[in-house]
């Protein structure tokens, strides 16, 4: 199903264009000859291990590392004593022990005072294998005297609670912003209380709250992080390999670290399996490998194991919240309020817009039409791995989906009412765009109603919800959930919009060849998305140049301009506009030159796809290749033009753009065990317009097994000593096939009018909206055991537990 | 990736040598069949022994066969051989359905019977398929060889009757003409290790239990059985109510913890749900339905 019109094929068969085809990079990946981080090797090269603290709090008495160094192969063991040696800039702080974290914190590199999660770096072994490094950790003994941890973000603010940071001469556990709040609201607080109050007291009118929370998760990407530092110590040039997302802001922020010379950093990000999230952060790891490097003259690597990349890179979510909904009786909705309590871990380390503490949290409103929306997000620091925006979650967007689509049916629940029904009563209306949602967003564009009929057309949703009557009749339990989401991606607007400074804005940069085949050099980086193809297919519907004969380039700082990287599924909105914007100034240039060889005025050409020609005479007119020729040719161009077709910009969204999506989960729950099984999964998703559906569709697919994950399996928890039960995969439970249906997908495709091909983003769609849903389905299946809601995930145990009205709380040990 | 600690290796031809590979290599070294359980705990470093003595090549140990009226599943066979033998379904489809429940595919083309019995975990599924069937062990050392019964194999969690110096060799069952079996498990995700799983047999005969069985994993069930239960059932009637109370008292002589699998009482739970669950298909086939 695709709305893409027709477009002429190139001689290798791809659309000229927009339209589905195979991805470029699956040549190279499919034949294993993909290049990641762990394949680069350099002569010379030293190998790394990092020793790790088996306690969630404790205070360090003492390292002996003499065996480690002892043993054949060591080449040097670093501990955070010998970095707080290492003077760097004061701008951040006058050692190497402690690092920035992207939210104007401090990061411990390796412990010198104590240690705050299971996890932490302690102690950096450089040797000349893997293995001999790893043999090492063994040897360095480290007596730590522990401390009571916080496990639990509810007892952080206690009383007597241990206090984390008392590097920072804290005396609780609160987490100051850079603004130098303690917590951060949005919306309407008065006018929100005040319509709750009143609906409160109104027999016409009902509230229902319920504490939702969204517990730890992890990206799991299939490749851990890792990088391979080269710092030259003749000419101080650093060539470091690395794991990233975002290559440029690593590079800016090592600049700043590692008090380097900018235009002395390259940082290269070669194929990356998988980010999520997980690969925008920079973690200790990275440095210590530049300061390994530093300090031996050699090329060193690090590359972190399974567990380790599970208990101490950034996870996502743990986000306790609690939402209050207030409407009518006939099921109008008139306010929402949600408090959130925020569970850092032990360092500040969330990726998110200056401005922004809780991230786009605050677009919990959805995709409903009331006046009054508030919420509170409080943070504190706990003794887990620090990170906190990670896992396509779009800078908390997961959350606020999550937390909505799930009061809404608690909502429905209380009144009785059929979820469908409810929703489409509160949808914004189509002719209500652009709608200023109370918390202050301006979603773009939207058809609503349109998006959630189909999805319904396509579920069957009528006979659906017979057949459940028939099913419950015979004491058999099916689920019907449906999640209708609405995100803002493409962070973002400069104005407003920065990361540690660096404005949101994407460079971009198009070469024309003469033989008109084009090279493309974007700032954002693939980890999976398919860059290489959708970016030439953008160039090629705006130039008609093959998308075959345009190369993208990316990963590499030195090769490309600079811009924020890909996550926030910014890639489109950002950098996809600013490569249609750079092919049209190229089209622009095109058209001096074709008019000088046509010997026109550029007033009298027109554009067709790959070809301008001369209004009223279409036989008359020169393709794009044959004018990149002619550009560098010996054709006289007019004053002040100069040769040539390339060209360069730098897109500024003017705003957020708003994918959203109606989907629609169908479980069968086995009431006697527990066992959800997921029957039939419809998603229709509108992200404008769609450059190559079929990665789209992928893109899609992923995100909803995601988030089939997350509502059903996957959890970081902790007991109360501190220890991660996450720590691997045969704790930390992905899904498989056998837990994903087959897929039904649908699309609606209404424009962003803002963006110059009407795209929006859809690479975190699947993932914010489908957990909703099929949380939604399994408590709809179990809903006639009395069961309004039911923390994720939803194990087998956990779904038991719900219908004997004995709820576990799933973030913690199991009792 | 994880990295193993250093490590000594030794491939054996045959049982004798594998033995003497044994003695030669001392206390620290370790049998190495499949490896899906042994190289896991290496790479995390939670086992490190100093020399590993393979037997993937050692022929006495493969294959499925009759003699008399027992199966004898030699030690190397592999769980997908298991899945797959005809010879196995013929008499027993509880083989089929407990390993399809196994892990995955990747698992099952290399980890064996052999290697799951001797590492022994608390929740492995082919315990609790070789105690409901009553079945045996063959253990061989340089004196000569013993036969166990799996109901009197295990000494603890991951503790077994094999010594450092001996073999299992082959894994027997005996053939009982008219019994129905089944297996019943139930898991986090496809391919986890179980929450909770029962596998029963039952034989009827003129309308009444004549024999059976019944193993359980992963719920404290003392040797993965429940013998009075059985003995409840043994010359009743398979009703529903018979069925059920069996299934409660096999249920009463669990004893599980709490982990993040589930609560102890969902497990005692479904101690009972999945006992009877498995009891009622065994008696249906054993009564021809």
């Amino acid at each position: 199903m695709t709305a893409v019109e027709e477009v002429p094929l190139s001689p290798a068969g791809n659309p000229i264009g927009f339209g589905s085809m195979k991805r470029v990079e699956d040549a190279r990946f499919v034949r294993g000859q993909g290049n990641y981080v762990d394949d680069v090797n350099l002569p010379g090269m030293l190998h790394s291990a990092i020793l790790r603290s088996p306690h969630a709090h404790a205070r360090i008495v003492s390292i002996d590392k003499s065996a480690a160094e002892a043993l054949p192969g060591v080449v040097l063991v670093i501990t955070g004593e010998m970095l707080a040696g290492v003077p760097r800039p004061s701008l951040l702080g006058d050692n190497f022990a402690w690092m920035p974290t992207l939210s104007y914190d401090t990061q411990a590199v390796l412990a010198t005072d104590k240690v705050r999660f299971q996890g932490q770096e302690v102690a950096f072994v450089i040797a000349e294998s893997k293995y001999i490094a790893r043999d090492a950790l063994e040897l360095i003994d480290v007596e730590y005297d522990v401390l009571d941890a916080v496990m639990d973000a509810k007892k952080a603010m206690d009383p007597g609670a241990p206090v984390i940071r008392d590097d920072k001469g804290q005396t609780d556990n609160s987490i100051t912003d850079v603004h130098g709040n303690q917590s951060w609201e949005s919306g309407n607080a008065e006018a929100t209380a005040a319509a709750i109050a009143a609906a409160e007291a109104d027999p016409n009118c009902v509230v229902v709250t319920e504490q939702i929370p969204y517990p730890r998760v992890h990206p799991a990407p299939m490749e851990t992080c890792g990088s391979v530092a080269e710092l030259n110590p003749v000419t101080g040039q650093l060539t470091l390999y690395t794991t990233s997302q975002a290559p440029h802001a690593h590079r800016t922020v090592y600049a700043m670290v590692a008090g380097l010379p900018e235009q002395k950093i390259r940082v290269i990000s070669p194929d990356i399996g998988g980010g999520f999230g997980n690969k925008v952060g920079v973690y200790p790891g990275y440095v210590l490998s530049i300061v390994g490097s530093l300090l031996t003259g050699k090329p060193v690597k690090w590359m972190e194991d399974r567990s380790e990349n599970l208990m101490s890179t950034s996870f996502a979510r743990d986000y306790h919240m609690k939402a209050t909904i207030a409407a009518t009786r006939e099921g109008k909705i008139l306010a929402v309020d949600v408090d959130v309590l925020a569970d850092h871990g032990a360092f500040n380390g969330v990726a998110q817009p200056t401005n922004y503490p809780a991230g786009f949290f605050h677009i919990f409103s959805g995709s409903y039409d009331y006046p009054n929306a508030h919420c509170k997000v409080t943070p504190v620091y706990t003794n887990k791995a620090p990170g906190g925006v990670a896992y396509a979650c779009s800078f908390r967007i997961t959350e606020a989906a999550y937390v909505i689509e799930r009061v809404v049916d608690c909502l429905a629940a209380e009144l009785q009412m059929d979820p469908a029904e409810l929703r489409l009563k509160n949808l914004i209306a189509a002719d209500k765009f652009p709608y200023m949602s109370p918390t202050g967003w301006e979603y773009d564009s939207g058809e609503y109603e349109k998006t959630m009929r189909l999805a319904m057309e396509i579920a069957g949703y009528d006979e659906l919800r017979r057949e459940q009557a028939e099913k419950r009749a015979k004491g058999e339990y099916m689920g019907i959930g449906i999640s209708f989401f609405t995100e803002g991606v493409g962070a973002g607007p400069r104005k407003t919009m920065d990361i540690l400074g660096l404005g949101m804005a994407d460079g971009i940069e198009l070469r024309v060849h003469p033989t008109g085949k084009a090279v493309l050099r974007l700032s954002v980086q693939s980890q999976g998305q398919a860059h290489e193809t959708t970016f030439a297919q953008i160039v090629s519907h705006e130039l008609g140049i093959p998308p075959e004969d345009i190369d993208v380039v990316h990963g590499d700082t030195d090769q490309t301009p600079f811009g924020l990287g890909t996550y926030g599924s910014r890639s489109t909105p950002v950098s996809g506009a600013a490569a249609s914007v750079v092919a049209r100034k190229v089209r622009e240039r095109a058209k001096i030159v074709a008019a000088a060889a046509l010997e026109c005025s550029p007033d009298d050409l027109e554009w067709e796809l790959g070809r301008w020609y001369v209004k009223g005479d279409k036989e008359r007119g020169k393709t794009i290749q044959e004018i990149a020729l002619l550009s560098h040719s010996s054709l006289e161009l007019p004053e002040g033009i100069e040769g040539h077709l390339d060209a360069t910009a730098v897109y500024n969204p003017p705003n957020l753009t708003y994918p959203y999506g109606c989907y629609i989960c169908v479980v069968d729950v086995d009431v006697l065990t527990g066992q959800v099984k997921v029957r039939r999964f419809i998603a229709v998703d509108d992200c404008g317009v769609r450059i190559n559906p079929m990665v789209v569709e992928g893109q899609v697919h992923g995100g909803l097994a995601d988030g089939i994950g997350m509502a059903l399996m996957e959890l970081i928890a902790f007991d109360e000593d501190g220890n991660c039960l996450g720590g691997s995969f045969m704790d930390y439970l992905l899904p498989t096939a056998m837990e994903c249906p087959d897929y039904e997908l649908g699309e609606t495709v209404t424009p962003s009018p803002h963006h110059p091909i009407g795209a929006k983003g859809v690479g975190e769609s699947a993932t914010v909206g489908s957990p909703a849903a099929v949380v939604n389905a399994v408590i709809d299946a179990i809903s006639p055991f009395g069961v309004r809601h039911a923390d994720m995930p939803l194990t087998p145990a956990n779904v038991w537990r719900a219908i004997q009205g004995r709820p576990m709380r799933t973030d913690m040990a199991v009792e | 990736m994880q990295t193993p600690a250093p490590v000594g290796y030794a491939k054996a031809t045959s049982v004798s040598d594998a033995l003497a590979l044994l003695k030669k290599h001392g206390e620290d070294s370790r049998i190495v069949a499949g490896g899906h359980s042994l190289i896991p705990m290496m790479r995390l470093r939670i086992a490190a022994p100093e020399a590993l003595i393979d037997i993937n090549d050692v022929a006495e140990l493969k294959g499925i066969s009759i003699e008399g009226n027992e199966i004898v599943i030699g030690a190397m066979v592999r769980h997908a051989e298991v899945l797959s033998s005809p010879i196995l379904f013929e008499h027993y489809a509880i083989f089929r359905e407990a390993e399809k429940l196994i892990a995955d595919p990747i698992v099952r083309n290399r980890g064996t019977i052999g290697g799951s019995m001797c590492q022994a975990d608390p929740s492995e599924d082919l315990s609790a398929v070789g105690a409901a069937l009553k079945g045996t062990v063959v253990i061989q050392s340089e004196s000569g060889t013993r036969t166990v019964a799996l109901r009197d194999f295990h000494e603890g969690p991951y503790m077994t009757k094999v010594a450092q110096s001996e073999i299992l060799t082959q894994v027997r069952f005996p053939i009982r003409p008219g019994a129905g079996s089944a297996y019943e498990k139930v898991e986090r995700r496809v391919g986890d290790w179980p929450v909770a799983s029962a596998g029963t047999f039952v034989v009827v005969k003129d309308g009444l239990v004549a024999d059976c069985g019944i193993g359980l994993t992963a719920v404290g069930a003392e040797h993965f059985c429940a013998p009075e239960a059985e003995a409840f059932l043994i010359g009743k009637e398979p009703t529903e109510e018979n069925l059920s109370a069996a299934a409660q008292l096999a249920a009463d002589s669990c004893n599980p913890f709490s982990d993040q699998r589930g609560p102890a009482d969902y497990k005692k739970h479904l101690a009972h749900e999945l006992t009877l669950r498995a009891l009622r298909r065994s008696a249906a086939a054993s009564q021809g339905a």
